[in-house]
This record gives structure tokens, C-alpha cells and sequence, in this order.
């Protein structure tokens, strides 16, 4: 799951590093993206994993980092 | 609802905005000067300061009471309103996220003696408007910092005391990676670079600066800008400017009322036909408040309970927040534009009583600082992902 959540940050979160070097804990918002950004990650994210975030999940906490992203979906595909 | 009739702060302000700021309204507009007597009054009665708590020797006014002295102050003269609600923004940032920091409780302290006015520098040249993407960066060296920054708007840039400027949090930062930062009177210059000759908010001294600052990192606020924005400095924003908008769209409502009753004088017995056109302005304007003061009873409630917090950080609350701002700001140039309609000519006269230029040309303002399309672009793209409307 975190390759495809890696390659989703490659092509839609717009950082300022390379997806392949965050750690699981690395800051998102800190390595560049946008809350712009953030709302096309949640959007592919919803089509990869077909899941859909109800809109209580849609907030920063829960997009900051490749770890809280993995926990969110494990929750919503159980 | 929280009732404030009784407020002594709402008080003040109600007497500052009907005698000080409505008898320099007009010079204030014609010269495009800072209302200097009436912020002098604000700080003469410690409203500068009424917003910190009183533990720390403030008036620990509410966001409510804030709101209401911004209508009212909003109600005569539209730059010290919007200077006032600017000023309060900033200090709604420090109070909510900086208390338990000691600088920044001690600078809380000094700032309910010194009323010190505090100006905001979030815009800068090259960042096209997005008020969350920088590309001044602090740069440290040992226990201190510089930063250098061009703005392209900064409101009453020439008369603040001290300023909150936000910046990235080192010369490495990603452009959204942002800090905010408070520089004190003695520790930066200010040139402005540009006129300021606007059509209306002329008061407001909102023209480009040069800044450059240095001051101990004690000063820079160690919540990530992100947070203070969408938890503080958005909706707090949207408040009082919307509360700005309301006394503006009174004193519209108040012309309007004028203007009919003399019709109604002179032809005692027979309600004019522009009495039609009033009693359909009075549901806007009844709109325009109870709208903004849902949002703000609202934001009250969840500020006071921390456990809410995140909720300020949801992509359904910004999306209202929004809302607000895109909604208030056509309302408010409908209204004025409504009510120049009925008061005809005399509303059209600068030197008439019902004179509705200045209200009409404030109330442009309201779409353009940050501009309308920039919030829509950003709905849009939330509007997306979000499930509910």
C-alpha cells in the first residue's frame, strides 16, 4: 500500500523532494505540499484505494504523513 | 445567541465610531489618510488590547464583542473599522496560540499598556495573492534572525507599531512551509515603494513595502503558520470583516431610512414608492448579520473547547468560512448599490446627507481584498473531495 501511496504523492503532491525519500513519519506539509495539492492526493487516493473519506478524515492530521495516510485507509477498507 | 447589549466594550466603540470616526469619515476618504484621531481614541480607551485575556491584564473581551464593535465603528467609518478588525486578527493569532509561550505572554502583557497597533505582512510580490505560499525566508544565526521581505499590500504599513509577517521557517523550507513572525517597532524598517490612490478603503494605507527585520527567534511563533491560518487568521478574518461589512451595509440602511422618512414628510399620508424599495433592502441587510453571526457564535464555541480545535482544520469548515467571505462581499455591494438607488440624486450628491459614494466605494473592497476568485479556485478544488455541500 505505501508504494502506491508514494507514487500518489509523486504525481499529485507537488514536493519539494522526491517521494522515494520520505519516511513513513516525514511531515508532508513540511516537505512542500500545498493544501492545494493535499485535495488532488485525497482525490487519487480515494480512486486507487476505492475508498471515500467522509469529510470528518479531511484534514491535515490526517494527511500529514505517508504513516497517518496508511491508518486512515487500513480504517475506512475495515 | 450571546446577548451584548450590556457590553461596555460594544459601548465604546458605539461612541467612537458615532462621534470621532463619523466627524473624520470624510477627510479620512477625500485625503486617502489613517484615521489617526479615532485609532488614538481606540487606544486611549485600551480597546487596541481588549482581546487579551485578563490574566494578562486585558479586558478579555470576546470574538462576539470584537465583531460588534467592528459593526459598529464599520457603521461610520469603513478604514478605522477595517484597520481596527486588521489590528484584531493579528492579536486573535497570538491570544489563541501563543499564550503559553513566555515571550509572547509577556509581549500580550506589555501590549494592554502600550496598545501598541499591530500590522500584517502576509502578501508579497512574486507569490500571485496566495497568502500561504512565501518566499521570504527567516534566516538564523545563532540566537537571531533576519528576514527581508517586499509586500504588495500592507494595510496601515506606515503607522503600525509592530508586525506579524510570515515567512518560510529557513532559506531550505518549501514556499508552504511557513513560520510567523513578530517584529517589534525597533527591530525593522519599512519602506514603502508605492502610492496608495484606491477607490475606496482609503484610509487604510494599504500600499507595497520594503521590510527588514532582525529579532531574537524567541519572536518567531512556534505553531507552523498553517495551523494559526486555518484555525485563526482565515476565519477570524472572514468575522470581522463580514462584521465590517454589516456596519457598512447599516449605514447604507441608515441613509435609505433617512431619505424615505423626509419623502414621507413631505406628503404626509402617502408612503413614497422608495418606502417599497427600503422594506426590500431591510431583509439583505437582516441576511448579511444573522448570516456572519451564526458562522461566528459557531467559532466561538469551538475556540473555547480545545478538544474541537481540529474541526477548524476540516475541509468542510474552510469551505463555509469561504462561503462567508464570497457571499458577504457581493451582499454588501448590492446593498449600497441598492440603496443609492433610493436615495437617487441626494445619494449620488458627495456633500448630501444620504451621500452614498464613500459607502459604495468601500463596499467594492470587500471582493477584492483577497480576491473573490482566488477563494473560488480554492472551493472549487475542496468542493471535490468534500461529501457534504
Amino acid at each position: 500500500m505505501q508504494d502506491k501511496i508514494r507514487k500518489i504523492l509523486k504525481e499529485h503532491g507537488r514536493l519539494a523532494v522526491d517521494a522515494a525519500t520520505l519516511t513513513e513519519t516525514s511531515d508532508l506539509y513540511q516537505s512542500g505540499m500545498t493544501s492545494h495539492a493535499s485535495v488532488n492526493v485525497m482525490l487519487a487516493l480515494e480512486g486507487e484505494f476505492d475508498v471515500e473519506f467522509p469529510d470528518n478524515m479531511l484534514k491535515r492530521s490526517v494527511f500529514e504523513s505517508i504513516a497517518s495516510i496508511t491508518s486512515a485507509i487500513n480504517q475506512l477498507k475495515n | 445567541m450571546r446577548s451584548l447589549t450590556s457590553s461596555q466594550l460594544v459601548e465604546q466603540a458605539r461612541i467612537i465610531g458615532s462621534s470621532t470616526a463619523a466627524a473624520f469619515a470624510d477627510q479620512v476618504d477625500s485625503d486617502a489618510r489613517f484615521p489617526s484621531e479615532s485609532v488614538a481614541e481606540l487606544k486611549k480607551h485600551h480597546l487596541l488590547s481588549c482581546y487579551v485575556p485578563k490574566e494578562l491584564g486585558g479586558q478579555g473581551a470576546t470574538l462576539t464583542e470584537l465583531a460588534f464593535m467592528c459593526e459598529e465603528l464599520g457603521k461610520h467609518c469603513g478604514a478605522t473599522a477595517m484597520v481596527f478588525a486588521m489590528h484584531q486578527i493579528q492579536v486573535a493569532c497570538l491570544v489563541h496560540h501563543s499564550l503559553s509561550d513566555k515571550f509572547f505572554s509577556n509581549y500580550l502583557a506589555e501590549l494592554t499598556k502600550n496598545e501598541h497597533l499591530i500590522g500584517s505582512v502576509t502578501s508579497e510580490v512574486g507569490v500571485g495573492g496566495d497568502m500561504r505560499s512565501s518566499i521570504c525566508a527567516v534566516e538564523m544565526n545563532g540566537g537571531e534572525f533576519t528576514l527581508n521581505k517586499n509586500s504588495t499590500t500592507t494595510s496601515y504599513g506606515a503607522q503600525a507599531d509592530d508586525l506579524l509577517v510570515t515567512a518560510r521557517t529557513s532559506s531550505s523550507a518549501p514556499s508552504s512551509d511557513q513560520s510567523l513572525v513578530l517584529l517589534r517597532k525597533s527591530q525593522f524598517t519599512m519602506e514603502q515603494v508605492g502610492n496608495w490612490n484606491p477607490m475606496g478603503m482609503r484610509g487604510t494605507g494599504s500600499a507595497p513595502f520594503k521590510l527588514s527585520g532582525r529579532g531574537p527567534i524567541s519572536q518567531i511563533m512556534a505553531s507552523p503558520f498553517a495551523t494559526i491560518s486555518s484555525q485563526s487568521m482565515v476565519p477570524v478574518s472572514h468575522l470581522l470583516w463580514a462584521a465590517t461589512w454589516v456596519g457598512n451595509a447599516a449605514a447604507s440602511m441608515s441613509r435609505v431610512k433617512g431619505f424615505v422618512k423626509q419623502q414621507a414628510r413631505s406628503k404626509p399620508g402617502t408612503l413614497p414608492p422608495t418606502a417599497l424599495r427600503m422594506a426590500e433592502l431591510a431583509p439583505s441587510v437582516q441576511l448579511l448579520r444573522t448570516s456572519y453571526r451564526h458562522l461566528l457564535a459557531e467559532y466561538e464555541d469551538i475556540i473555547q473547547d480545545e478538544s474541537r480545535h481540529e474541526e477548524l482544520s476540516t475541509v468542510g469548515y474552510a469551505v463555509r468560512m469561504n462561503n462567508l467571505k464570497l457571499a458577504g462581499s457581493q451582499m454588501i455591494v448590492d446593498i449600497a448599490n441598492k440603496a443609492l438607488q433610493i436615495c437617487g440624486v441626494l445619494g449620488y450628491k458627495n456633500d448630501s446627507k444620504f451621500a452614498m459614494g464613500r459607502i459604495l466605494r468601500d463596499s467594492h473592497a470587500a471582493a477584492l481584498m483577497v480576491g473573490n476568485d482566488r477563494i473560488l479556485n480554492t472551493n472549487a478544488n475542496m468542493l471535490m473531495i468534500l461529501k457534504g455541500e
